[in-house]
């Protein structure tokens, strides 16, 4: 192990779902605890901490879940990045390391999301009495609905029609088809807020919310924490034989943002920073997209996961329908991708998603993820996107033995 | 008709019913906007000019929304359409909002509807794309 590589020492998920009894912190907690634990070290030995929760942006979460499980004065990174939030904190964790400023550092993303509605065009604009221009654009009454959609459904739901638009072969049925298989994976996982296995019937014939997303094609809304304990290279060495065995490399942590395109103005492109991340972190690891055991990608609604293949170069340009036809992306296929459900059955309490993921990755490489288990995993990746737009990718790798 | 009229949003110009969009564009590498902006953000330029968007395209993606906050009527088609290599988001409108009638690749063009007057007269004037026919 290079003295220079950054590794995960340790690795928590609190279970996704409904937690009415439990606030931001306390989910925060339980997930930095397991973490540490998990990690074999204390608060004590962190040097930095890295902590994201969305839906409470103003509130310092860091210092909040230091009072509830440790304070010592270390620098504390309050991070909101959209649904890339939990990338972004791990990831600033790992530059911490990486810029020699301490050996260990924790990361921690929370949510609260259990029976939230839309997340986005929420609420309605009601007319004035008078047209008075208003806002950047001079809108004299609402734009949502009468100027395209700002709901998250009806974005993406366009963004995997422009897909169709430019490959052609996308239908209706497709699309649910991997809402079928990501539901058909969750049954595996304990930690899922929903483990029901749907039929494609069952798909296409529920509440349709934004053509052709229905609501099992969605993203779930529910509660959830993750959090992760970083370490670096020359550390680990110093650590006993078991922590050094079940630590995990991190072979690349990459963030990229929009780069300038025509469309990306009216219609969020999660493609082009996508594509640039997974091209960094391939060069940046050497691993290639056929050497992926799994990979947890960010299907916050099913016309996502599909052109996500495409990103991430899992397939050639343009051949995602096929990839998914051929069956590649099952778990019994040749790159298995949300083996854990997806964020359509696993959920999606966005701060915690970008370590969630992280987490399921790691429990592979591990060898510990039970009846979910993908055999003699050992390379993987983690990709989240947050519209605006930011993409986290990450390629883990098992010690070598 | 009322006697006044104001548009939905400023970057639609009503030009005495030859309504069109109208985008700032970069002087230097003509990158189109449709809000201001400092600097472009392809080129870093600092230069725009108003120019006329083309009033009929092609659609390349679109959702049918059948959930929207209270208040907004659904279902809608929410699209953006290539109008001759500036992309625009609109709803598609003047037809059925059912995947038989809204096609990827179809052929639109700008359409203008009343949005309702207020209580000095004045109508307000919002925009969408219908098929041509």
């Amino acid at each position: 192990m290079a003295a220079d590589d950054v590794w995960i020492l340790g690795i928590e998920m609190t279970k996704f779902g409904k937690h009415p009894d439990k606030d931001t912190v306390d989910l925060a907690a339980e997930a930095a605890m397991g973490a540490l634990s998990d990690a074999g070290v204390t608060m004590k030995d962190m040097g930095v901490l890295a902590a994201g929760n969305l839906m409470g942006a103003g509130a310092p979460i860091g210092q909040m879940l230091q009072k509830q499980i440790g304070q010592t004065g270390i620098p504390v990174y309050n991070v909101s990045n959209a649904c890339a939030t939990g990338a972004t904190a791990l990831r600033t964790a790992i530059m911490a390391i990486k810029a020699g400023e301490c050996d260990f550092g924790l990361a921690v993303g929370v949510e609260k999301l259990a029976g939230a509605g839309l997340l986005a065009g929420g609420s309605a604009k009601s007319d004035a009495n008078t047209w008075e221009p208003k806002g950047r654009y001079g809108a004299v009454a609402g734009v949502d609905g009468r100027i395209g959609t700002q709901t998250m459904p009806g974005v993406f739901a366009q963004i995997g029609m422009e897909y169709g638009h430019k490959y052609g072969g996308t239908t209706f049925e497709l699309f649910a088809k991997i809402s079928e298989k990501n539901h058909a994976h969750s049954t595996l996982n304990p930690k899922a807020a929903y483990q029901k296995r749907f039929t494609l019937e069952e798909i296409m014939g529920d509440v349709m919310i934004a053509y052709p997303n229905t609501r099992p094609m969605c993203s779930a809304n529910c509660d959830g924490a993750a959090a992760a304990v970083v370490v670096s290279g020359a550390k680990l060495k110093t650590l006993d034989p078991d922590q050094q065995r079940r630590a995990i490399k991190v072979a690349a942590s990459v963030l990229t943002s929009d780069p300038y395109d025509e469309a990306c103005q009216v219609l969020p492109n999660v493609n082009t920073l996508t594509r640039r991340g997974a091209q960094q972190a391939y060069d940046q690891s050497g691993v290639s997209p056929e050497d992926l055991d799994l990979v947890e990608l960010h299907d916050c609604f099913a016309t996502a996961e599909l052109v996500h293949y495409d990103n991430l170069m899992l397939c050639p340009e343009g051949g995602a329908v096929d990839f998914f036809q051929s069956g590649a992306t099952w778990r019994d296929g040749k790159t298995p991708v949300n083996v854990s459900g997806g964020l359509e059955s696993k959920g999606h309490p966005i701060a915690a998603t970008g370590i969630a993921n992280i987490w399921e990755v790691c429990q592979h490489l591990r060898g510990e993820a039970g009846d979910r288990q993908i055999e003699n995993a050992r390379v993987g990746l983690a990709h989240v996107i947050g519209l605006g737009s930011a993409c986290g990718v990450h390629i883990l790798e098992k010690a070598a033995a | 008709m009322a006697s006044k009229q104001i548009p939905l949003v400023d970057y639609l110009a009503l030009d005495d019913g030859d309504p069109h969009l109208v985008a700032h564009e970069c002087v230097s590498c003509g990158a189109r906007f449709f809000d201001r902006r400092n600097a472009c953000a392809s080129c870093f330029a600092t230069e725009f000019v108003s120019e006329p968007v083309a009033t009929t395209g092609e659609l390349k993606a679109f959702t049918i929304v059948s959930l929207a906050a209270p208040g907004i009527p659904v279902p809608f088609v929410a699209a953006v359409i290539d109008c001759d290599g500036t992309s625009v988001s609109a709803n598609v409108i003047n037809t059925e909002p059912d995947p038989e009638h809204v096609t990827l690749g179809m052929k639109v063009r700008l359409a203008t509807y009343p949005i309702g007057t207020d209580d000095e007269g004045t109508e307000a004037i919002g925009f969408g794309f219908e098929p041509i026919n």
